[in-house]
C-alpha cells in the first residue's frame, strides 16, 4: 500500500471545487479514477505518480515509463493494485 | 528504455559498488528507513554486494508493520458492531492482532471491506446511508493527505456517515527515537523517497545536524539505492552530517506544499506507539478538534485496549534493526506469506516478506 505508481493522464474531469477534480489515469492500460487536487496544473498527457487514489507528483515521461516497467516486471503493480 | 537501463544498468551498479569499495575506510551501518527500499536491496541482491565494512539496517518503514496490535484490536471491535462499515488496505486487513486480524473478523461475519482508497470508502459512505462507513487509516507521510482529502470531502459533501480511524505515522520522530537510544550503532539514514515527495527535506536538518548522521533522500532502483549509500559512504568518510537529494528527479526540496496544507487542515500531531519501539512522542496524526465529528475515537465508544503483543513474533527486534528476519526460528517454517506470524511477513514492504520472497538471493550472501 506503501507504494507510489506513475500513470497518465488520459482525461480530467473539471470540477467547481478543486478538492473534487478528478482525471482518468492508465497504468498500463487499466484506467483508474484518481482525485488531482493536490496537482492543480495536471493536464491530460501529463504523467502523474499516484498513491491511494491521488496524484501526488508529476513525473517526466521516461522516469513514469521506468518505473512502470519495473513495477510491472516485479509483480508489485498488480499487487498495489489488488490491494 | 534508455532510463531503464540507466537506473538498473549492470555497468552502472558495479561502477557504484566499485567506488564504494575505493572509498570506504572504517565500518559504517545505514539505515534505509522506507520498506520499498528493504524491499530493493533485497530484491536485487544488492545487500549482498556490499563492501563487509558496510551493513544495511532495516528500518522501520513500513507502516502496516509498526501498527501495534492494540490499534487493530481497536479496529477489529469496531468492525463487530452493529451497521459498521470497517475499510482498510487490503495489507492491514491481513495483519495479526492480539488474538486474531480483521479477515477473520470478515470470517465470522463483520462488515470488513479491502478498499485501494479512502476515496472508496468514502464513495461506500455516499452509497450506503444506513451504514457508518469506518475508514482505518493507516500510513506515512505519503498516506495521510489522502485520507484528509476524504475527511474534508466528507465534509463538504454532509457525510453524516464517514468515520477515520487515524493510526498515521510520521517519520522523523521514528528516527529520532533510533538515534536517541542509547544502544544506537546507525551512522547514516536513506530516507524515504516518497514520504519526502510530500514532506520535502526540512523536517530532517535538525535531525541531520543534531545527531551529527548524514541524512540521505533516496529512491528505490538499484542505481537510486547505491547511489545513496555512496552518499552516505561519502560524508562519513569526510564526517560530515549533511541533508542531501539523491532522489531529486521525484522530490522538491520543499516537497508538496498543498498535500501539506490538507495534513494540517484535519490532523494534529498525537503520541503513537510503535510496534517493537514503542510509544513516541509527537509520532503520530489524529483528526483535530475542527473534524472531531469525523474521527471515529469520539463517535463510537472503544474500549481501551492494552496491548499484549504476541510474544511468538519476533517483529520487535527486525523492526529496530536488531535481528535480521532469516535469524527469527519461525522464518519460512511457521512463518510464511500464506501463514504470517507478524506483520513484518504480511505485508509486501516488510522486511520478512521481502526475505521470503527473494529468499534466493537472500541465501548467497
Ligand atoms: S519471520 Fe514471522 S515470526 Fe519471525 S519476525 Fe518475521 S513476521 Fe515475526
Amino acid at each position: 500500500m506503501c507504494l507510489a505508481i506513475p500513470g497518465k493522464l488520459i482525461s480530467v474531469q473539471e470540477h467547481d471545487d478543486i478538492l473534487f477534480r478528478t482525471g482518468k489515469v492508465s497504468f498500463d492500460g487499466i484506467v483508474k479514477d484518481v482525485n488531482l487536487s493536490l496537482l492543480p496544473d495536471a493536464k491530460s498527457g501529463d504523467y502523474v505518480l499516484v498513491h491511494v487514489g491521488i496524484a501526488i507528483s508529476k513525473v517526466d515521461e521516461e522516469e513514469a515509463q521506468l518505473m512502470l516497467k519495473y513495477l510491472t516486471a516485479s509483480g508489485d503493480m498488480k499487487n498495489e493494485m489488488d490491494s | 528504455m534508455k532510463f531503464l537501463e540507466e537506473y538498473r544498468d549492470r555497468e552502472r551498479v558495479e561502477q557504484l559498488l566499485h567506488e564504494i569499495s575505493r572509498i570506504v575506510t572504517k565500518p559504517w551501518k545505514i539505515m534505509e528507513v522506507c520498506g520499498g527500499q528493504t524491499h530493493g536491496l533485497v530484491k536485487n541482491g544488492i545487500i549482498g554486494m556490499l563492501p563487509e565494512k558496510i551493513t544495511m539496517v532495516h528500518g522501520p518503514g513500513c507502516p502496516v508493520c509498526v501498527t501495534p496490535a492494540s490499534l487493530i484490536d481497536e479496529a477489529i471491535a469496531l468492525s463487530k458492531k452493529e451497521n459498521v462499515v470497517l475499510a482498510s488496505f487490503g495489507d492491514m486487513i491481513r495483519v495479526p492482532g492480539t488474538s486474531e486480524s480483521l479477515l477473520q473478523a470478515k470470517a465470522a461475519g463483520a462488515d470488513v471491506r479491502i478498499v485501494y482508497s479512502p476515496l472508496d470508502a468514502l464513495r461506500i459512505a455516499q452509497a450506503e446511508r444506513e451504514k457508518q462507513v469506518v475508514f482505518f487509516g493507516v500510513g506515512f507521510e505519503t498516506t495521510a493527505p489522502a485520507i484528509a482529502l476524504s475527511v474534508i470531502q466528507a465534509k463538504q459533501l454532509g457525510l453524516k456517515n464517514f468515520f477515520v480511524l487515524a493510526s498515521h505515522v510520521l517519520v522523523p520522530p521514528a528516527m529520532e527515537a533510533i538515534l536517541s537510544d542509547p544502544a544506537n550503532e546507525i551512522n547514516a539514514f536513506l530516507a524515504a523517497g516518497h514520504v519526502c515527495t510530500i514532506m520535502g527535506e526540512k523536517e530532517y536538518y535538525p535531525i541531520a545536524a543534531k545527531y551529527h548522521v548524514p541524512i540521505i533522500i533516496t529512491g528505490f532502483e538499484p542505481v537510486d539505492l547505491l547511489q545513496g549509500i555512496l552518499m552516505a559512504v561519502k560524508q562519513l568518510e569526510a564526517g560530515e552530517a549533511k541533508v542531501e537529494n539523491q532522489y531529486s528527479r521525484m522530490v522538491m526540496p520543499e516537497g508538496n506544499p498543498s498535500a501539506q496544507q490538507l495534513m494540517q487542515q484535519v490532523f494534529a500531531t498525537c503520541d503513537r506507539e510503535w510496534r517493537g519501539i514503542g510509544e513516541i512522542p509527537s509520532s503520530g496524526l489524529e483528526v483535530n478538534a475542527g473534524y472531531s465529528s469525523f474521527d471515529a475515537r469520539k463517535k463510537f465508544s472503544l474500549p481501551v485496549i492494552s496491548s499484549t503483543e504476541k510474544t511468538e513474533c519476533r517483529a520487535g527486534e527486525v523492526l529496530r534493526g536488531v535481528l535480521k528476519p532469516v535469524q527469527c526460528e519461525h522464518f519460512g517454517k511457521r512463518c510464511t506469506p500464506e501463514h504470517p506470524l507478524g506483520a513484518p511477513m504480511v505485508s509486501s514492504e516488510g522486511a520478512c516478506a521481502a526475505y521470503y520472497h527473494y529468499h534466493q538471493t537472500a541465501a548467497s550472501e
